[in-house]
């Protein structure tokens, strides 16, 4: 668990980080999102202490992170860059090596966990004798990822993790990355500018502006109970798609009809509605399940008129 | 030019051994520099690369070093380090840093910050960064910054043999002093070559990728160490004096080559330059040297000069030389240029060169005021005539001469005086005269014969003993070949001539050449 309590920066005259509070629970993912320059990045950094806040006061686990050696803190988060500063004279293997050869461990073991993250990421073995260089965009990104995650840290910090790649690998790896089972106990903190990012990645998200936190919440609350006029404008271009993400098909259950046309596609009613939409473009009919083991079967009018419904009187 | 080529070739087969020698010497004298450089110059440049505040001022220290003429810092040197390999190795190693600190600053400034900020926000401490991080990465900018330096350094370790400390310049510049183009070459070449061939390794190595980088750079330093070690292997000292003798001066008949064959005098040699030797005879580095009879310095540092019993020195008359084309075109010049014929004696030059090299007077003072006594000087006419153009080879007595000839001019005669001062030796002196950059410079007799003219051995010989002979017949030769008129002698005689500490030379017994042969057959 991450606390967060009044930390300031300031670079000469500019307050780049004012009084922020905030805490991250033991598994949850913490989005900060806003605009460039708001200090998100400074924030983060300051959280494995590549930053020096002016003042206030970080706890992980409970404990102040300034008590203990700077080196020994970071090798125990997980950090990812938008630029994924790989070692460029580095092999994939020697560079996703780096942190367990600073804590010491055989070789032996380092190979076979190497092995283990890579395949988890999909990279392909033939990758590890390769220099950064000669992978693609993407592929550095996931090496940059599989960096971080080698030692299996709790927590994991990253900036602008995607920021670098073209749209569609973006969100393709995206979506990887929320399937990674690897990913759904760490503790997360992530830095993003984009909405959507923040909306399918968050369990909460911080929206920032000018060093200042302004409002903190789930992704539904920050749509549908934004504190002030900043908040409510900051999504609103985006607030019809985001409305589909947010909603899951839970939420609709009550709005879908029931019905016996069998199907062979069956998703879990925790997705979002947005997912469901995009997966019934491909096929005319899908099968939603819900914990109960109570299964609907839909096409896609069906699921709009329902979402309709349920947008009449959301529920956060 | 085939049959230059071939006698080159003959040349460097002759001296193959010499040649050998001077090639690892070169190569050791580099190396040695250049692993001090790297001590030196990388932790400078990694500092400077942490507080950036320094770098400005470290940078700029380096290169005002750098800028300092490679002779005038070797002569720095002498007083600090003495003669030989220390000064040089010094002097080599900082023209080397400035190219090395640079270099690593800028590498290391230059490597992408978000790669530093990985590396630190893993776990590595500063140290790690610095070693695992940083350095890696700025290696190909530095290995750039260690091949300049190299480069530089195969130069600048040419002009080592003016300070004994050995290298392919003593051939370049006995060659020079010769007028021997086969040595100069012997000597060029071969820099040339050790020039380019390793600015074609490094520059392989560091073109190399960061795989094999890797590897080469353990053999690097290995290298760099064993090649070091050359400059080492060639030296065998023997008996208990050591002589220092001019490059020039190796090379003739009538200097070492004359001392072994008609004294059969076997002794320590190391080359070096005239503008230090006398100096490290006094600061007792060296025991013999080979000076110039009329030189300010034997009175300065108290030298002796030991009798020429067997007469192989021959006399080195000055007299002006003068192109037949400019006493034409100034007809007044020869009987001006004739008023200090038969002027001055060996005492009143030896004291002439005394008050410049000793007594730091400007030649132009000391010229003056020879002038006034011998009632000879007039103030000049500030006129507009034609210019005459006066050279002078790069020592302090043809300073004075060519100042005493301009005052002269500018008194006596309506023309205006251009002085070309320091040209170098004899061969570049002599060129510009035949090419017709100067009018006039002061020769010596014996130069003219042994060095310019290079009769067979057997006439010089011959000739060379008497000074009406020898004067006649380079006079009557220049104007057959050259068209250049060799004016009356001024009177001295500056020729060459060994010399000692006086206090030594009393303390041995040792007065003339014959003297320390028998002392250094006795002495082995
Ligand atoms: N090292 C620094 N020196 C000076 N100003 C900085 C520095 N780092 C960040 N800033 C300033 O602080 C503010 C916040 O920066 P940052 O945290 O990087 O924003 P974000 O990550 O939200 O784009 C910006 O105005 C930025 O210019
Ligand atoms: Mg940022």
């Amino acid at each position: 668990m991450i606390s967060v309590k009044q930390i300031s920066k300031s670079f000469g005259s500019t307050f780049a980080v004012n009084q922020v509070s905030f805490e991250v629970l033991e598994g949850e993912s913490l989005i900060l999102l806003g605009t460039s320059g708001c200090g998100k990045t400074t924030t983060l950094k300051m959280i494995n202490r590549l930053i020096v806040p002016d003042s206030g006061e970080i706890t992980i686990h409970g404990k102040k992170i300034y008590e203990e050696k700077p080196e020994i803190l970071r090798r125990n988060i997980g950090y990812v860059l938008q630029n994924n500063g790989l070692f460029p004279h580095y092999t994939v293997a020697e560079n996703i090596a780096i942190v367990p050869k600073l804590l010491n461990w055989d070789n032996k073991k380092i190979t076979s966990r190497i092995n283990e993250i890579i395949e988890k990421l999909h990279l392909p073995e033939s990758y590890l004798a390769m220099f950064p260089s000669e992978l693609s965009g993407g592929q550095q990104q996931r090496v940059g990822l599989a960096r971080a995650l080698v030692t299996d840290p709790s927590i994991l910090l990253m900036d602008e993790p995607f920021g670098a790649l073209d749209n569609v690998t973006r969100s393709s790896i995206r979506k990887e990355f929320k399937a990674l089972e690897e990913l759904k106990r760490k503790t997360m903190v992530m830095v993003t500018h984009d909405i959507h990012e923040a909306f399918e990645l968050a369990d909460r998200i911080c929206l920032m502006d000018k060093g200042e936190i302004i409002q903190i919440g789930t992704p539904k609350e920050l749509l549908y109970q934004p504190v002030n006029k900043f908040s409510e404008d900051f999504l609103a271009s985006e607030k019809l798609s985001l409305a589909f993400k947010v909603a899951s098909l839970n939420d609709i259950w009550d709005f879908l009809p029931a019905s016996d046309h069998e199907t062979p596609n069956i998703i879990s009613s925790t997705e979002n509605v947005w997912d469901a939409m995009e997966k019934l473009q491909t096929q005319s009919r899908l099968g939603i399940k819900n914990e109960s083991g109570d299964q609907k079967n839909i096409d896609f009018d069906q699921l709009t008129a329902a979402f309709s419904q349920y947008q009449k009187n959301p529920v956060s | 030019m085939s049959e230059n080529q071939q006698s080159l070739w003959q040349f460097m087969i002759e001296q193959s051994d010499k040649l050998l020698n001077q090639t690892l010497q070169h190569l050791g004298l580099t190396f040695i520099s250049l692993f001090f450089a790297v001590l030196i110059g990388l932790p400078l440049g990694i500092l400077i690369a942490r507080k950036q505040k320094l770098s400005g001022s470290v940078l700029a220290f380096a290169g005002i070093l750098q800028t300092i003429p490679s002779i005038a810092l070797l002569g720095f040197m002498i007083p600090l380090l003495g003669i030989g390999a220390k000064p040089a190795i010094v002097a080599l190693l900082i023209y080397a840093l400035l190219p090395i600190i640079r270099n690593t600053y800028t590498g290391i400034v230059g490597v992408d910050p978000s790669v530093r900020e990985a590396a630190k926000a893993m776990g590595m401490s500063a140290k790690q960064i610095l070693f695992k991080v940083e350095l890696p990465l700025a290696m190909p900018v530095i290995l750039a910054g260690i091949r300049t330096a190299t480069v530089i350094n195969v130069g600048v370790a040419t002009l080592a043999s003016y300070i004994a400390a050995g290298g392919l310049g003593e051939f370049i510049f006995g060659g020079i002093s010769l007028n021997n183009t086969n040595m100069i070459l012997a000597g060029a070449i071969p820099a040339a070559i050790l020039a380019i061939v390793l600015d074609g390794l490094l520059a392989l190595i560091q073109n190399l990728n960061f795989k094999k980088l890797r590897k080469i750079l353990i053999v690097v330093p290995v290298a760099i160490l064993i090649l070091s070690g050359l400059y080492l292997l060639p030296k065998a000292y023997g008996n208990s004096l050591t002589a220092g003798f001019t490059p020039e001066f190796m090379g003739r008949q009538d200097g070492d080559l004359g001392l072994k064959s008609v004294y059969g005098l076997k002794i320590n040699t190391i080359v070096i330059s005239d503008a230090v030797m006398y100096k490290a005879a006094f600061e007792k580095e060296l025991d013999v040297i080979s000076g110039y009879s009329t030189d300010g310095r034997l009175k300065a540092f108290d030298l002796t000069i030991l009798k020429d019993d067997k007469l192989i020195f021959p006399p080195y008359y000055a007299a002006p030389i003068v192109r037949e084309s400019s006493l034409k075109k100034f007809p007044e010049l020869e009987s001006v240029l004739n008023l200090l014929a038969g002027k001055i004696t060996d005492a009143v030059m030896t004291d002439l060169n005394y008050k410049t090299d000793q007594l730091h007077q400007s030649p132009e003072k000391v010229a003056k005021d020879f002038l006034v006594s011998q009632n000879l000087f007039k103030v000049s006419k500030n006129s507009k005539g034609g210019i005459v153009r006066i050279g002078s080879k790069i020592f302090g007595e043809q300073y004075i001469l060519a100042e005493m000839y301009k005052m002269l001019i500018q008194g006596n005669t309506n023309y205006q005086v251009a002085t070309k001062t320091g040209l170098g030796g004899t061969k570049i002196c002599f060129d510009a005269l035949v090419n017709d950059q100067i009018d006039f410079y002061p020769e010596y007799t014996g130069t003219g014969l042994l060095v310019l003219l290079q009769p067979n051995a057997e006439f010089a010989k011959k000739i060379a003993h008497d000074k009406n002979q020898t004067y006649q017949y380079v006079k009557d030769e220049f104007k057959k070949k050259y068209q250049i008129k060799w004016l009356t002698p001024i009177g001295f005689n500056n020729s060459y001539a060994l010399m000692m500490r006086r206090k030594q030379s009393k303390d041995l017994g040792v007065y003339t050449i014959t003297d320390l042969k028998q002392y250094l057959d006795n002495n082995k």
